[in-house]
């Protein structure tokens, strides 16, 4: 395999400019991330800070309803509400043991904006954030947050004024700041090292998942569950499992409104290969190569690439890629809050979603698990509006 | 020929004691009529190759101004097959060498080996792909060479001696120096940085050095010129023609 390739996706498709930061943050992460100081630090930051190891819970009601066993990984129990604080931590301790002052981050719903300013105010670095100029709007109280946390957030005007435009201003802004900064992005997604990076400090969720299955039921799950948008979380839980051939990987992406003509983000399931934010991997475009809007329920799922990862997961067979439409990640918004009280992120919903699908399919001594990416509170804004329209 | 052709456009602006002129207009811009006229107008003043930007929904490197140019011409429904039909029409009324400037994506997507066969059949010399480093363009080297066509380097200030001599391998026509560590339309400094920099590319290229991003009027060059030999400029050609003027006049004072 190529290095910076999975099968044929990945790469380096950027700007001569970028290059060499791209391989100082290689020669950092080969450095730091196999040194047992810089391993010790963060170990030490994930346990105290961020709430490590997040716990893996059993769905007692549901699972007597569903005639099989689900547990719920729950990321949403991490500091700042989601997975995205394993990332951002790891990035941010990275970046200053390469020397650098600023983080730098590109942030769709805000929470890996929020992540980022929350890592960047604990370890002392500067920070500053891309948001499409319509995320800002739509996510009033994210850009508060991450102002509070101390970060700049800048609102982008370009393009489709959304997170896609938001990685390329952050993209931007990295090329003549790369001196003293770090782009800390935000999914297994980019430019070679980004989504080795990025996916080495999310498997921790795969790693505990794996210990915790087997010390609670003596064996692992048949089936391992993820919302899929860039990717993070699904390849976080995906990856310590990927040895392990008996261990069905699903990724569920959101299929929008399902009705035709209506833009998505089912990428893996709808899309064609491409190059987009420095990687080839599956893309929504048109036949000359433009890239599509996408559109989800769920803010953290509206993306029209994905990583370079998954593309080969898919195409290598082990791992599927299943869609969830925005009325189903609804329902099990509500079921799961309703049955378990748990309210859960929108876009873990789309995950839970193909779980409750999974009734009557398997055998009652099977177990299932869903990575729970994220908790609700962010989207009640946008559950109490759809109730109220 | 298109390396030599490429080469003798640039040294010939040389023997006659000026910069070689490589002005950027994405196609389709300011309108899809008026952008073949620009063309022409750019060849008539002394334009010695034209870059044209082939408009991506995504540009990195684009700064505002070349950003909000492509989206308008891919609004109106510009793309390769386009620029390659209006190639074909008025191709042979232009002097300047051709080249062609655009993200990777709307290449791969039109299929490489037709991309550089239709190119080469249009009367296009090189390809300026700014998302596509030494590394990703590897593959496509030989493919490039059974044209005929040329890949032409970008290079910044943070480009290292031995990455250059790696560029340098490739023998390229020209190389294209970034001026600015940032994108398009940047504002440019011309220091003492970019003069080590150009000095290092002299030693290690043997074929002309563009310089680009940021430039606006020869006034700026200064003690820059004397170590380049093509200079290259787009935002304030779009931001010229935007205000009313033409490309005419804006050629006339680089003359």
């Amino acid at each position: 395999m190529r290095k910076g390739y999975f099968g044929s996706f990945g790469g380096q498709f950027v700007p001569e400019l970028l290059i060499p930061p791209l391989k100082e943050l290689e020669q950092a992460m080969d450095k730091f991330l196999a040194h047992s100081d810089f391993l010790q630090e963060l170990k030490g930051i994930l346990a105290d800070y961020v709430g490590r190891p997040t716990p893996l819970y059993y769905c007692k009601n549901l699972s007597r309803e569903l005639g099989f066993h689900l547990w719920l990984k729950r990321e949403d129990l991490a500091h700042t509400g989601a997975h995205k604080i394993n990332n951002t931590i790891g990035q941010a301790l990275l970046a200053k043991y390469m020397g650098k002052t600023s983080l730098v981050a590109e942030t769709g719903a805000g929470q890996h904006g929020v992540a980022t300013a929350t890592a960047a105010a604990m370890l002392g670095l500067e920070c500053i954030v891309f948001m499409g100029a319509k995320d800002v709007e739509r996510q009033a109280i994210n850009v508060r947050r991450m102002e509070l946390l101390g970060a700049k957030v800048e609102a982008v005007q370009s393009g489709t004024k959304t997170l896609k435009d938001a990685i390329n201003a952050a993209l931007r802004y990295w090329i003549s700041h790369q001196q003293t900064t770090h782009y800390c992005l935000g999914s297994v997604v980019g430019p070679h090292p980004f989504p080795l990076l990025v996916r080495e400090l999310q498997s921790v969720i795969g790693q505990e998942a794996k210990e915790q299955i087997k010390e609670k039921t003596g064996r692992l799950p048949k089936i391992i569950v993820a919302c899929v948008g860039g990717g993070s979380n699904a390849m976080g839980i995906f990856y310590p499992f990927y040895p392990d051939k008996e261990v069905e990987l699903v990724g569920v992406e959101a299929g929008g409104s399902g009705k035709p003509g209506s833009y998505h983000s089912a990428t893996l399931n709808k899309g064609t290969a491409g190059v987009l934010h420095g990687t080839h991997t599956y893309l929504l475009q048109t036949g000359e190569g433009q890239i599509l809007p996408s559109h989800s329920i769920a803010p953290g799922l509206d993306y029209p690439g994905v990583g370079p990862e998954h593309s080969y997961f898919k195409d290598s067979g082990r791992a599927r890629y299943e869609v969830v439409y925005d009325h189903q990640a609804l329902e099990a918004f509500y079921a799961l809050s309703q049955k378990e009280g748990i309210i859960p992120a929108l876009e873990s919903s789309h995950a839970v979603a193909y779980a409750l699908e999974l009734k009557g399919k398997l055998n009652s001594d099977d177990h299932v698990v869903v990575n729970l990416s994220g908790r609700g509170d962010k989207d009640l804004g946008i559950v109490f509006g759809l109730e109220n329209s | 020929m298109s390396k030599q052709g490429l080469r003798d456009k640039i040294n010939q602006a040389g023997a006659e004691g000026r910069k070689a002129l490589i002005p950027f207009l994405p196609a389709g811009f300011p309108s899809m009529q008026r952008f073949w006229e620009e063309i022409l107008m750019l060849d008539e003043h002394n334009a010695d190759i034209i870059e044209i930007g082939v408009p991506f929904s995504d540009p990195v490197a684009d700064g505002p101004v070349v950003e909000g140019a492509s989206i308008k011409c891919l609004a109106q429904g510009v793309n390769l097959e386009w620029i390659f039909a209006g190639l074909k029409e008025y191709r042979p009324r232009l002097k300047a060498e051709i080249v062609l400037m655009g993200y990777f994506n709307p290449f791969l997507q039109f299929g490489i080996k037709k991309l550089l066969a239709t190119a080469k059949e249009a009367g296009v010399s090189g390809f300026i792909v700014p998302d596509l480093p030494l590394e990703e363009v590897k593959p496509y080297l030989s493919e490039f060479k059974a044209q005929g066509l040329e890949y032409i380097p970008l290079l910044g200030l943070n480009t290292s001696v031995s990455r250059m001599e790696e560029y340098a391998e490739l023998d390229p026509a020209f190389v294209y120096m970034v001026s600015v560590l940032g994108i398009t339309g940047s504002k440019v400094d011309l220091n003492q940085v970019l003069i080590e920099k150009l000095k290092q590319a002299k030693e290690v290229f043997s074929c002309p050095i563009a310089l680009g991003f940021g430039l606006k009027s020869p006034d700026q060059l200064g003690s820059i010129a004397e170590h380049i030999d093509a200079v290259v400029f787009g935002s304030a050609l779009i931001r010229h023609i935007e205000d009313g003027g033409s490309s005419s006049d804006f050629m006339g004072q680089w003359k």
